[in-house]
């Protein structure tokens, strides 16, 4: 019985999944990817190196998780200190920077807590509080919900004690997080390119940048052979050799939206 | 308002232009749905008629229990199917995770409790009637099952669209285990999420209608092949 299960399986398996080349999965974060830019690489990546990457856009939390099991060859994400613990414990050989972006604070188009004029973040971020206008948190362990956590511990706060009158955790990803924002008129802490490509800004303006500290950096690891042996370590080695390639790295830096950089791309030449 | 009537437009300027990708989603929308409910229906018929023609000890408790897990939550029932077949777990060798068959795995788990209860509650009705008859005439109990499922069809084909319903736009389970990936396993539903997050509403809107319109149509469909609902069968 167990067999005939298991036969009709791989039949089924068979059936569905078309016959690849060379194919490889890579976990990715919902703000690489609703930037647009896997949309413009990976056309190139399949043309250069026959190699089709099957991309699954989830949390960095969820993506860590992904690898860690070894589900995924690879994972793209952004939250250095969990990187770092996760090559510690040998989940993944190294970690590769390969560019950064930048986040920015997002809120209702009258600044009602007037931001937009303060000189940092921990200034931006008090005026939020003590205005008491509502602010949306993404919630979910991601990579930008852990970035926004640590910048209110940088400003002296604790987001665990808010009150939830103004302090909204959602526990959803970036694009739902910037509907609910929109939706109430909200501030909230987004990449600037989620924030580029979302088309339902309702109210919604970009109120404040460019502190060095909301500097994004985006690494790329790929999964230990030696913790999961199956996993595709020379598509997911072509992948990075690609990325941190001269063309690559061009390509990142030339991708535009509505006429703005959004990545500026870092690679060193060897890991 | 507005965006509702943009949504009508997006899904009328989508279909007109048969666009590829939303006939690749859609037809993998229909292929997972309707493989799970043909399996679900393989395993859920032939259960629910033995139901209603067994007696036996715990019956009620069964029957109470196969009520519930109609009310599966996809999302628990996609979380158990991802970590059976996560290549860290006893599965994981199969390479089925993120594929259209893990789809279908886990839209099978949630669609045959449906398919199997409702399949109870017509034939328990008919088995009051065809009862003394099926007895009189010392039929087996497979045989009896038999002349209920046949008698029972209509109902039967009812109980099935419903498990179809509920597998076409579940997205629950399916954006666990197929994880949404572009040309792998993107159907309608994940589709739709996935508009949503870009606060793409119009396109999300579309997808969402041409879904119900494939809803509609499946449902139409097996009306008509089936003959049933027809004048001069009412």
């Amino acid at each position: 019985m167990k067999r005939i299960f298991a036969a009709s399986l791989i039949i089924l398996n068979g059936l569905c999944s078309a016959a690849f080349a060379s194919d490889m999965k890579l976990a990715v974060t919902t703000s690489f990817h609703n930037s647009g830019l896997s949309a413009i690489l990976l056309p190139e990546v399949k043309k250069d190196l026959d190699l089709t990457v099957h991309v699954l856009v989830v949390g960095t939390g969820q993506a860590l998780n992904l690898a860690r099991r070894g589900d995924v060859d690879a994972i793209l994400v952004h939250s250095k200190k969990a990187e770092q613990r996760f090559v510690q414990k040998g989940f993944s050989p190294y970690r590769r920077e390969i560019m950064y972006n930048d986040f920015v604070l997002v809120g209702p188009s009258l600044d009602p807590a007037l931001i937009g004029r303060t000189g940092n973040i921990g200034e931006a971020l008090t005026r939020i509080k003590s205005s008491g206008q509502p602010f949306i948190s993404r919630g979910d362990d991601s990579g930008t919900h852990r970035k926004e956590v640590s910048l209110w511990k940088i400003s002296g706060f604790t987001p665990k004690k808010f009150s939830k009158h103004w302090y909204k955790p959602v526990g959803a990803g970036m694009g739902a997080a910037l509907n609910t924002a929109s939706a109430m008129n909200a501030y909230i802490l987004t990449d600037r390119g989620s924030w580029l490509n979302f088309k339902n800004k309702q109210e919604l303006k970009l109120l404040y940048w460019g502190d060095e500290i909301l500097y994004n950096q985006y690494s790329y690891l790929p999964v230990s052979t030696e913790k999961h042996p199956h996993v595709k370590m020379t598509e997911a080695i072509e992948l990075e050799n690609w990325l941190t390639s001269s063309k690559g790295q061009k390509m990142i830096a030339e991708f535009r939206i509505k006429g703005e950089q959004l990545f500026v791309p870092n690679a060193k030449s060897s890991p | 308002m507005n965006e509702l009537l943009a949504g009508i437009g997006d899904a009328f300027s989508l279909l007109i232009a048969l666009d590829p990708d939303l006939l690749e989603i859609s037809s993998l929308s229909l292929q997972v749905s309707l493989t799970a409910v043909l399996i679900a229906a393989v395993i859920g018929l032939p259960f629910g008629a033995w139901l209603s023609v067994s007696r036996f000890r715990y019956r009620r408790s069964a029957i109470a229990i196969l009520n519930a897990l109609m009310g599966l939550p996809p999302v628990v029932v996609g979380l158990i199917v991802y970590l059976l077949f996560s290549r860290s777990s006893p599965f994981g060798v199969f390479n089925l995770l993120f594929t259209p068959t893990a789809m279908i795995i886990a839209q099978t788990i949630l669609v045959t409790p449906i398919i199997a209860s409702l399949t109870h509650q017509t034939l328990r009705e008919l088995w009051f009637q065809y009862h003394d008859l099926l007895i009189s005439m010392n039929a087996s109990k497979w045989q009896r099952m038999k002349t209920l499922l046949w008698e029972g069809r209509r109902g039967l084909l009812t109980a099935s669209l419903t498990g179809f319903g509920r597998a076409i736009g579940e997205i629950g389970a399916i954006m666990i285990v197929g994880g949404n990936i572009d040309h792998l396993t993107r159907v309608l539903t994940t589709a739709i999420a996935l508009e949503v997050g870009k606060g793409n509403f119009p396109l999300a809107l579309g997808l969402g209608f041409i879904l119900i319109a494939i809803a509609i149509f499946i449902n139409m469909a097996v009306h008509i092949l089936s003959k049933t609902e027809r004048e001069g069968t009412w």
